[in-house]
């Protein structure tokens, strides 16, 4: 065993890993709580109402 | 105002942070686009400088650079940062103090650039000009900003954390780490020290540090504004989170390792130069896919763009960021750079990322946010935001094209010899011969900078007491 092996092996871990993660990522039972983290930006009016409420009621 | 609320348990948002920010954005903007513009005129005519050294090119460029990088792109992030880890967190930030500690400092450090870099006071590494006491200034304004920014997610209220927050994160570990690495020196006196690296080694740490300053700054700290001003402005979700979670991870671990693609036939081992050029190529794939993503969340609501031009500065800087990821990757190929390199290739590409990219998702980005941090319906003007749109892009296009021509001429002639092994050309040639690109930049730039001004004014008449485009649902 050599450098070169370890390289090698560094190479097939560097791939497992990527390849692991895309299935992870774009597996089914992940799908609601993906939609439910992709929607979060829409998720806060509420709060931003109140924020600008209180800042005009300082003014 | 909000000072007298305890910052703890704050039901609402910190939105004076925000504004501050987003403020300081469209002001360091201008100046720092004024410095371009100069500089740009100066190498034309060089009697620019009027024979005062601070005027100088070599003064000036530097803080051209660290303005619209460091100020007017930093507090862009800053500003969309707050706001986003806030409103995705749905949380208040962890401290106002502490928030009002990085506004302070990061303009304190933009002050003393603009001070000591005119005076000569630098320490000559590209991007990290600024010397050490400031150094350990911007090291402590990172730190705190990352307490505010992690020590936010931390408190959240939501079980996720947005996309958005983890290219945010990245930025701010990524570049507190590449500062602290790249500025350690040896102070000799107040305004001079001494990196601790030396030779080839220097040249290595100064741009893996430079490379990732684009990768983390520059790209990462604005993706996380594309994930989420784009589906903010478009009204849908991203179009797909599995492929922002690859996007992100794949991103992340591949920029890292791009930086020797600056030093090609240099002292800089083979393998290394090589290894720089294939992670380069490889960089192509994540940023393709992060640009797909962000585009993708337009399908089937493509007709909005033809309405609304704050969207359309989103959409057409990912065109940009489209392009400039791909002309990276291939201008780092070591046979293609050998003609690139120190052309004005390399400030067309720079430009079209920095123009096309960064500063039209930030311009794009402050049109969505002035309206909602001062309590309006919309901008003061939509056709000036179109207007300003429109001398950005064609300022843009202006730039990188006579780069492009200026830099293949360059590097065509450099190369060029005679059948003796002479060169064809001396240097003052290729010089002479560049200067109408120089005058078409010159005008590229004066629009794009025209454009800030439309932006200010359209900002200054929307933020203002007495105006109310319509009157909001939640008039006091």
């Amino acid at each position: 065993m050599d450098i070169n092996d370890l390289r090698g092996l560094s190479t097939l871990f560097l791939m497992i890993t990527f390849i692991g993660m895309c299935i992870w990522a774009f597996s089914g039972h992940r799908k609601k709580s993906f939609d439910e983290a992709a929607n979060l930006p829409f998720a806060d009016e509420p709060l931003n109402q109140l924020t600008l409420r209180e800042e005009q009621g300082n003014d | 105002m909000s000072e007298l609320n305890p910052a703890l348990d704050h039901p609402t948002y910190n939105y004076k942070i925000v504004r501050q920010f987003t403020i300081m954005t469209v002001v360091w903007g201008i100046v720092g686009m004024l410095v371009g513009v100069v500089i740009a005129a100066e190498l034309i005519w060089p009697w620019l400088n009027f024979n005062q050294s601070w005027l100088t090119f070599g003064r000036l460029r530097p803080l051209h650079t660290n303005a619209v990088v460091f100020a007017f792109g930093g507090c862009a992030l800053f500003a969309t940062s707050y706001y986003v880890v806030q409103r995705t967190c749905q949380v208040r930030l962890i401290s106002d103090k502490l928030a009002a500690i990085t506004f302070w400092g990061w303009q304190l450090v933009i002050v003393a650039a603009a001070i000591t870099l005119p005076l000569g006071i630098t320490s000559s590494k590209e991007y990290a000009e600024l010397e050490w006491p400031i150094d350990i200034l911007i090291a402590f304004v990172f730190v705190i900003y990352g307490i505010v920014f992690f020590g936010t997610i931390v408190k959240r209220k939501t079980s996720h954390i947005y996309v958005a927050n983890w290219f945010y994160g990245a930025f701010i570990v990524a570049v507190a780490v590449l500062h602290i690495v790249n500025s350690l020196a040896i102070p000799v006196s107040l305004t001079k020290s001494y990196s601790i690296y030396a030779g080839t080694v220097d040249a290595m740490v100064q741009w893996w540090y430079g490379h990732n300053a684009v990768g983390f700054f520059l790209t990462a700290g604005f993706l996380g504004m594309m994930y989420y001003f784009v589906p903010k402005q478009a009204d849908r979700p991203v179009y797909s989170y599995r492929l922002s979670i690859v996007h992100f991870w794949a991103l992340v671990a591949v920029y890292i390792w791009a930086g020797p693609h600056h030093l090609h036939y240099t002292a800089l081992p083979d393998w290394a130069q090589s290894l720089g050029m294939v992670m380069s190529i490889i960089l192509l794939a994540p940023s393709w896919g992060g640009m797909i993503n962000g585009m993708m969340t337009l399908s089937g609501a493509w007709d909005k763009l033809r309405t609304d031009p704050i969207l359309r500065f989103l959409v057409v800087s990912l065109s940009f960021y489209g392009m400039s990821t791909f002309e990276g990757p291939m201008m780092s190929i070591r046979t293609v750079n050998s003609l690139s390199h120190y052309t004005d290739w390399t400030i067309g590409h720079v430009h079209s990322g920095a123009l096309g990219w960064v500063a039209m998702i930030s311009m794009g980005a402050v049109y969505h946010l002035i309206p909602i941090l001062y309590g309006k319906s919309q901008m003061y003007s939509i056709g000036l935001i179109n207007i300003h749109f429109w001398m950005s892009t064609i300022g843009t296009v202006l730039y990188i094209t006579s780069m492009w021509v200026n830099g293949i001429l360059q590097g065509l002639m450099w190369r060029a010899y005679n059948q003796d092994g002479t060169l064809t050309y001396s240097f003052i040639e290729s010089v002479i011969a560049s200067y109408p690109g120089y005058m078409v930049r010159l005008a590229g730039g004066v629009i794009f900078f025209g454009g800030m001004l439309v932006m200010a004014y359209n900002v200054y008449m929307t933020v203002r007491k007495n105006f109310q485009a319509e009157p909001a649902s939640t008039a006091a």
